[in-house]
């Protein structure tokens, strides 16, 4: 018999094929959130003397039941919670915060230091409010610290790299740049304005 | 007669589909590699809320997962208050010390202290809840905890 060529295989399913996985994996895809705010919980102490703090140092924020926001013995909507918080922290009152831009007022808080905010929440607060109040609080403190690190920043090589961005370099494997000197930056933002975010129980 | 006929099929000729299967596989690797198998099937309503502060979830170190939320449909016997869920199942207030302590007996010893505790609670739960898991945490020194949230505008969130 007379050597055949191999018959061609017909491709023409390939298609159809490529569609069934094509579409199981559409169906059974959820693109995973892995995003969120960071917290830390303070660990349980037994019988410790509550350190005593003036009222002035203390921004307090109440949610109530009804998803109400109480700050200061005020009522406030959430949308303008950021800018108090930035006015309380910033505020400056004894006048030892050089790079403080505050209305040095001395009924509110010291300095960055010493300014505490203070956070309750009924057992009612829906989570919803209580993430929105505290993304607002975390932005206080960040819009604080990219300010401050675009003015060092630039003296110690990074320019226009507000704080944000300079922790994202920092974690970034790619980043060129001096990390040594970019991590010590980062402390040293993170201890002009240290994140003192109480909650209370 | 057929020298008329001759170019009468000249119309728009087929398009080719050879190139139909090249496009599909490319969109099949794409969801290939997009997808993450879903680590539990969820019994509870778990919508997340969104916030713009966030920061990623560093994935190097290990991370629990606590849900909390309703009961979804197919699951109203269980009640109509936020639940806890662990791995696949509702779970007590009391269990979730000992999920943590699993949780850490199947790490490396090393990596212990880095475990993260990621909160993925729905939006219409209430605080109360949350309050007493995280009560909880703290009790097992599982102090590192992460509110897994969408990106978008906090304010949204309100209605």
């Amino acid at each position: 018999m007379a050597k055949r060529s191999a018959p061609e295989v017909n491709a023409g399913s390939m298609a159809d094929i490529a569609f069934l996985l094509l579409i199981f994996f559409l169906v059974t895809t959820t693109i995973e959130k892995d995003s969120g705010l960071n917290r830390k919980l303070p660990p349980i102490e037994e019988d410790v003397e509550p350190p005593i703090i003036k009222q002035r140092n203390i921004f307090t924020v109440l949610l109530n039941g009804k998803d109400q926001l109480l700050v200061e013995e005020e009522l406030m909507e959430i949308k303008d919670l950021r800018a108090a918080a930035i006015e309380f922290l910033d505020n400056n009152g004894d006048g030892t915060c050089t790079y403080c831009k505050g209305a040095k007022n001395t009924s509110s808080s010291d300095n960055p230091y010493k300014a505490i905010i203070s956070l309750k929440n009924d057992r009612e607060t829906t989570y919803a409010t209580y993430i929105s109040v505290q993304n607002e609080l975390v932005a206080a403190y960040n819009v604080l610290r990219n300010r401050r690190a675009l003015e060092l920043g630039p003296s110690q090589g990074f320019t226009d790299m507000n704080f944000v961005e300079m922790q994202k370099n920092y974690k970034d494997a790619r980043f060129i740049g001096n990390k040594i000197k970019l991590k010590e930056v980062i402390n040293q933002i993170k201890l002009e304005f240290p994140q003192k975010l109480s909650e209370v129980q | 007669m057929s020298k008329f006929k001759k170019k009468s099929d000249g119309g728009t000729p087929a398009i080719s589909t050879a190139s139909l299967p090249d496009i599909v596989f490319m969109l099949l690797f794409f969801f290939m590699v997009a997808t993450v198998m879903r680590e539990n099937s969820l019994k509870i309503q778990n919508a997340l809320p969104v916030a713009n502060q966030v920061e990623k979830l560093d994935k190097k170190n290990p991370v629990s997962y606590i849900y909390m939320g309703k009961p979804s449909a197919g699951y109203e016997k269980f009640g109509t208050e936020s639940r806890i869920q662990l791995n696949d199942q509702f779970a007590e207030l009391s269990e979730v010390g000992a999920f943590i302590g699993a949780e850490r007996a199947a790490l490396r010893e090393e990596l212990i202290p880095f475990l993260t505790v990621a909160l993925k609670v729905d939006k219409d739960a209430n605080m109360g809840i949350v309050g007493d898991v995280k009560y909880e945490l703290r009790k097992v020194n599982a102090l590192k905890i992460n509110y897994t949230t969408g990106v978008g505008d906090a304010l949204n969130n309100i209605k």
